[in-house]
């Protein structure tokens, strides 16, 4: 249960803390005393490039960026072909009938309207158990349009960094969390569904499959900013549907779980994370477990399993039998 | 040191929620100047609590049979991303007969109290330009309604009862221009049913009180006509869109939540 706390404490942007001896099983602490003589760079530069070398290079990359691209083009051609397989955006859609939701639009419209329509409640449900069981923040790197963009700009804000170009302002993680509370409050209070106006994400959804507008101007603005001020800024610090689908994902059994006993503390995982923090477990002396769940905020994307040169971390599906 | 280090990460925290949640904000000018003021789809709820209830997904757009939905850009504040129709390039003729866009609509933005034509409420047509009228000036109308370049379609039931056809297909001929009057859904609904065939065979289809009609005026050079609107009307915008003159002598005006009380 603890866990749970921490990882949503994490979640809501508390820092990550350094366990106390006493918190450490006894089972990770023998890993942690064996873990004690480090590796050299040279030595783990090699081990990085012979796993790379086994071509499982960017394999969970490709599997979700074909996933994410497949899911919007659905929609987009279920509209242009007129199938009517899946109507509608993210914000809100019908699969073959049954109706969808997403969680945070049907959040704002039920503050903002104050009354539940019951195909909006069936739509929010099923979604909300849909996302639980596939890991909650698994919708922002796996089906939002938004996070592709910004991981493109990502990539491009990497590279201008390195040559200077680029600085990369970080904000405090609860900023999110105020935002979050801001919105919801904001929608309640004026009856208007305020975040809509500003979601990169609906405004996405609504250009691939109605085509774009002036709208998108602003999802521009927010992809320069982060390309030349803050790595992943908007995902990181701004998104309130972030946020709501790490709840619904706070106790999914769709995870990526950590095994300290073959991890080389390199922090390779770290560098490739959209939410680092949720790795800081990761870090020497820090697992209190020999295995541990990656947090809520953690959007299942496998950059970290992908990158990891010994297996230390894998998805797992709870009750579905563990690896070790 | 460590807190003045803290103290500007506070503050510039603060700034770029600020700018955020300023930037939806704004959203608010185009909806207070009334910018944001369209003709919506059948069913829709007084302005506020329509903005209030829309989840912008567009599903309103997809199942409509002539295109008559459009969504709102960035423009509309926070009116972006909800349909509207822009009667003049493409009424709602209503043929797809059961109300659609209703029936997709998953937040009740588009009330699902109606079920019918006649029960919608998305406007009040106002002959606006009655001295450019045709049929004022005694004259008829032969030729396409709105030239051979509009992309628009209706409906006609007696070509084709399921497929709307676009406007340049079918040429009119008439003595006295009364396409307003001929084109009107409400009107060839309460038609159908004078003459004992309501759409569909149901009764509940039928319009109670007529939409529009040709009246008897005094011309200049002997009797002409012009359009009056009735009680019926359910403001689809069809007679503004098949008006051959422009602008034309019909407009689409009095949108719910724009002073209009129901």
């Amino acid at each position: 249960m603890n866990s749970l706390k921490q990882s949503l404490g994490l979640l809501f942007g508390f820092n990550p803390s350094k366990p106390e001896k006493s918190e450490i099983s006894e089972a990770a602490a023998k890993i942690h005393e064996a873990h004690g003589v480090r590796r050299s760079k040279e030595e783990m530069t090699r081990i990085h490039e012979a796993r790379h070398a086994q071509s499982k290079n960017k394999y969970w990359l490709k599997r979700r960026w074909t996933v994410l691209a497949l899911v919007n083009l659905f929609f987009v051609a279920s509209a242009a072909l007129q199938i009517n397989a899946l109507e509608g955006a993210l914000t809100g859609s019908r699969f073959v009938g049954f109706h969808l939701a997403d969680l945070n639009s049907s959040l704002q419209v039920m503050l903002a309207f104050k009354q539940v329509l019951i195909n909006l409640l069936i739509g929010t449900v099923t979604v909300a158990i849909m996302w639980w069981l596939l890991g909650g923040r698994t919708f922002c790197s796996w089906v939002c349009p938004y996070h592709l963009l910004a991981e493109w700009a990502e990539m491009l804000h990497l590279k201008l960094k390195a040559k200077g170009l680029a600085m990369d302002i970080q904000f405090k993680r609860l900023t999110r969390t105020w935002l979050w509370l801001i919105f919801a409050l904001l929608a309640f209070i004026s009856s208007y569904t305020v975040f809509e106006t500003i979601s990169p994400t609906g405004i996405l959804s609504r250009a691939l499959i109605y085509g774009p507008g002036l709208a998108m101007v602003w999802v521009a603005l927010i992809l320069l900013f982060e390309i030349f001020f803050s790595r992943r800024a908007w995902c990181r610090y701004a998104c309130p549907i972030g946020l709501t689908y790490g709840l619904v994902g706070a106790t999914s059994p769709l995870t990526v779980q950590y095994h300290l006993e073959d991890c080389f503390h390199d922090g390779a995982c770290r560098q490739v994370c959209l939410v680092p923090h949720v790795l800081e477990v990761t870090k020497r002396n820090r697992a209190t477990e020999a295995h541990l769940n990656i947090g809520a905020d953690c959007t299942r994307c496998g950059r970290c399993v992908e990158v990891c040169p010994n297996d230390s971390l894998t998805y797992e599906f709870k009750g579905l039998g563990q690896k070790k | 040191m460590k807190t003045n280090i803290n103290r500007r990460n506070f503050l510039r925290s603060l700034t770029f929620g600020a700018t955020a949640v300023g930037a939806s904000l704004l959203g608010i000018i185009p909806v207070l100047k009334g910018w944001v003021r369209k003709m919506r789809p059948p069913g829709a709820l007084v302005e506020d609590e329509f903005l209030a209830s829309c989840i912008k997904c567009g599903q309103c757009v997809q199942v409509c049979p002539v295109e008559a939905i459009k969504l709102s850009d960035l423009t509309d504040g926070f009116g972006v991303g909800t349909p509207y129709i822009e009667a003049r390039d493409q009424a709602c003729d209503f043929s797809c007969d059961g109300l659609q866009c209703v029936l997709a609509c998953p937040t009740g933005a588009l009330t699902h109290d109606i079920n019918y034509a006649h029960e919608s409420e998305m406007a009040i047509a106002v002959v606006v330009n009655p001295d450019h009228c045709l049929a004022g000036q005694g004259k008829g109308f032969k030729g396409l309604a709105r030239g051979a370049d509009f992309s628009g379609k209706l409906r006609y039931a007696e070509i084709d009862r399921w497929n709307p056809i676009p406007l340049n297909e079918h040429p009119y001929d008439v003595e006295s221009c009364d396409l307003c009057v001929t084109a009107c859904p409400i009107e060839i609904r309460y038609d159908l049913c004078e003459a004992g065939t309501p759409p569909s065979g149901e009764e509940r289809q039928c319009p109670p009180v007529r939409a529009i009609q040709m009246t008897e005026v005094e011309g200049s050079n002997g009797t002409a006509f012009l359009p009056e609107i009735l009680a019926g009307c359910v403001g689809c915008g069809v007679c503004e869109m098949i008006c051959p003159v422009d602008p034309p002598i019909i407009v689409m005006e009095n949108y719910p939540g724009s002073g209009r009380t129901f």
